[in-house]
């Protein structure tokens, strides 16, 4: 791939909702920078032009959570693999969860991924910082030190802090040095052996199943130390319908996240033991989705992620209960975005917010927008391709998706990292 | 966005029995030719040589991942008496110690030319898994797993249920006890609503029910006298001994006292109302031995029945095996 200096996208339509920006405009980019939005600057001479007459073109994709499983799994994935798939499926950013191995609890591990992503310099690849040490819930980790080797946010990943106690601690030295926390609501003990949603499904199959109250009484914790530290706290991975009345109604300014795959399916989609979705959380019942896409489409929920979790075809063959949880997703966050377009959940500048500005907002990071100055970080799609997902076209080396053979609407066509080329579709034609 | 998701990998493509894995999906045509088809074997226990050459020449391997006495034995008596060669193994003990996984497993077993697995497992899910991993010409026919099915033992249920009371519509079934940790009571209310009873009824306390019980078909009830009014069949099932005490139960007193089956409790029911239990029962626990043993007791039946269903259901899969090759 060439990397031009200089470069204009002309024709375009431009939607850069945290600038209010809708309508076809040039983007004019220097060094790797945007220079200019529509009139170039008198004596602009762009090494390269990109037309992009039938696409829309929009920020770079911020993704808050994508296992890379680098370092500790590379048989599932690598950082090389997963940042292709990103950069594939439009995404400039990502965050990569602590819960490596080892676990992202020292500079060191937090520095290599960093190093390793740079190498690439197909993605920009953001750890997230372990909150207690190995993920253990009782040992703070170095915090600041984190900070410092480029951890924006911290989380103990997927596994809860038991001790009410520690979580107060780790919350307030947090929000002593004003570093945001990442929580994935559950209470351990509520979700004991559960692999699936408890409802009519998991009584039907035997599956044990995880109650959605397991989520309430983490939220409601969760808030009330959150009230009492004054730390600032996302919550990651809603699933449950109530969880999302409770956020909304609390004054504190906490935001939080889904999954794009908890948009779309139920625990119906697991009849017939289908292990591609098996997912924690679990999927819900349609009542729950549609209470996440209320929360989606009103702003409660401000981030949709990938959750992406790459696995090797050995994962996913067992007996559902002892299979691995997780989808890879990377490629399918935006397709998936854009289709709640389509079913009429939100307008396209607003779901377009929801997977770059507002992720971006949450990291408290100037990303995710396309202002004059800021990262030229862009993706251009062509919202009228139709395709097919299909397992030779995925770059992750997780194919553990559901959504093979779905067939979607909106294919990138083309994304710039720092005004950088890290992905290209072949014999693309513009428009349909 | 329903997935895409397999259709029903019990049937061929002609609508015959391939595999048997959960009586979901499978109608009452299907579920009255199985129990006629025990029928004609149920005689053969009862002659002096016990055997038809019906399965001579194939292999069928017991997968049994999860120890079981009962099950194995009458899985493999029914396979013997239709002349098959049989290999018992007892995997939880072998491979997978060794940290083979189920496909490896499978794999190996494949290579020795079996054409029949009969699995038991604890997760649920594990016989479906293997039914669509398994080659093409092998069947399979799960003996239980997890917490999801047991579909040869609500048959012999059924089998046992239809020599008692003949007709199926008129029956008012209860199921009494721990229905959320029991595969055998989610087949049974499969087959008693696919067979077209009149009212299944559960019986226990919220804690060994499952969440959305209702969803199953069933009506739920809390208090065995009211539960056990005029029914026609009483199920009790087995309350295993680690759930007697801790966050599930009080106590085993209290169990016995609140839901264990008495002669006097049992006047509620129906006068000719027949007792079934899966095995092996806890004394004093479920019920009473008097009327475990009593004249209504059916449940030394409910064995030998065992038998002709899992010889039912082994030729059935088989024949339509037969009949390809």
């Amino acid at each position: 791939m060439n990397h031009p200096a200089t470069l204009s996208i002309l024709n375009g339509h431009l939607i850069d909702p945290a600038n209010r920006i809708d309508e076809v405009r040039n983007l004019h980019i220097a060094d790797g920078k945007i220079l200019a939005i529509g009139e170039a600057p008198a004596g602009f001479q762009p090494e390269q032009t990109i037309e992009a007459s039938g696409l829309i073109i929009c920020p770079g994709l911020v993704d808050l959570s994508a296992r890379l499983r680098e370092p500790g799994q590379e048989h599932k994935a690598t950082i090389a693999s997963e940042t292709a798939a990103a950069a594939k499926g439009g995404i400039t950013t990502l965050c990569c969860p602590p819960d490596t191995d080892p676990v992202i609890d020292t500079p060191a591990v937090a520095e290599m991924i960093q190093h390793k992503a740079q190498q690439s310099a197909l993605c920009r690849v953001l750890p997230i910082g372990a909150l207690t040490k190995a993920l253990d819930g009782e040992h703070l980790s170095e915090m600041v030190a984190l900070k410092k080797a480029g951890c924006v946010v911290l989380s103990n990943a997927l596994t809860p802090i038991r001790n009410t106690l520690i979580e107060r601690r780790a919350l307030e030295y947090a929000a002593t040095f004003g570093i945001t926390v990442f929580l994935r609501p559950e209470d351990p003990h509520l979700r004991n052996q559960g692999c699936v949603h408890e409802g009519p499904v998991a009584a039907r199959l035997g599956l044990p199943g995880i109650p959605g109250a397991a989520e309430v009484v983490a939220i409601a914790r969760d808030l009330a130390l959150a009230e009492q530290t004054g730390c600032k706290i996302h919550f990651c991975r809603l699933s449950y319908g109530t969880s999302v009345a409770k956020i909304r109604q609390c004054s504190l300014p906490v935001t939080a996240d889904v999954a794009a795959h908890q948009l779309f399916l139920t625990e119906d989609d697991l009849i017939g033991f289908n292990s591609n979705c098996h997912v924690i959380p679990p999927l819900r019942s349609q009542s729950d989705r549609e209470a996440l896409r209320q929360g989606i489409a009103d702003g409660t929920i401000s981030a949709i992620c990938s959750s992406h979790q790459p696995h090797e075809l050995d994962a996913k063959e067992a007996p559902f209960p002892s299979t691995a949880p997780g989808i890879s997703g990377l490629e399918t966050l935006l397709p998936l975005t854009l289709k709640l377009v389509d079913e009429g959940v939100l307008s396209l500048s607003d779901a377009i917010a929801r997977i770059t500005c507002g992720p971006a907002a949450v990291l408290g990071l100037p990303l995710g927008q396309l202002g004059i100055g800021s990262s030229a970080d862009i993706c251009l799609f062509n919202p009228r391709q139709r395709w097919q997902l299909a397992t030779d076209e995925l770059l992750s080396h997780g194919h553990n998706t559901p959504f093979l053979g779905c067939e979607f609407t909106g294919q990138v066509s083309q994304t710039l990292l720092a005004g950088r080329i890290t992905y290209r579709r072949e014999r693309d034609t513009p428009s349909t | 966005m329903i997935v895409p998701n397999q259709s029903n990998i019990q049937l061929d493509a002609e609508g015959r029995l391939k595999h048997f894995l959960t009586i979901e999906g499978l109608n009452r045509e299907l579920l009255t030719e199985i129990l006629d088809t025990a029928e004609s074997f149920a005689g053969v226990s009862e002659r002096t040589v016990k055997k038809v050459p019906m399965l001579r020449g194939k292999i069928i391997t017991n997968l049994f991942f999860e120890t079981s006495t009962r099950t194995r034995t009458t899985f493999e008596l029914a396979a013997k008496r239709l002349s098959a060669d049989v290999l018992s193994l007892n995997i939880s003990a072998s491979s997978t110690s060794k940290g083979e996984t189920l496909l490896d497993t499978l794999r190996n077993l494949e290579a020795m030319h079996c054409d029949m697995f009969v699995v038991r497992h604890a997760d649920s899910g594990a016989a479906h898994f293997i039914a669509q991993h398994a080659a093409p010409h092998i069947s399979v026919i799960n003996a239980g797993d997890g917490r999801h099915a047991h579909p040869t033992q609500a048959m012999l249920d059924m089998f046992t249920i239809r020599r008692h009371k003949g007709d199926f519509s008129p029956l008012k079934v209860a199921i009494v006890g721990d229905i959320q940790h029991s595969r055998v009571a989610r087949s049974q209310i499969l087959a008693l609503n696919t067979l077209g009873v009149a009212e299944v009824r559960i019986i226990g306390p919220a804690t060994l029910m499952p969440v959305h019980a209702e969803a199953l078909g069933v009506k739920v009830f809390h208090n065995l006298d009211e539960g056990i009014q005029d029914v026609d069949v009483v199920i009790m099932l087995r309350l295993q001994r680690e759930r007697m005490s801790g966050a599930l139960l009080p106590s085993e007193h209290e169990y016995y006292q609140l839901y264990g089956l008495t002669d006097e409790r049992l006047e509620a029911a129906k006068p000719d109302a027949i007792v079934m239990h899966p095995g092996p029962i806890n004394r004093g626990v479920e019920m009473d031995s008097q009327v475990a043993d009593g004249p209504r007791s059916v449940i030394l039946q409910q064995v030998s029945y065992g038998i002709a269903i899992r010889m039912a259901v082994m030729a059935m899969a088989m024949q339509r095996q037969g009949g390809a090759q």
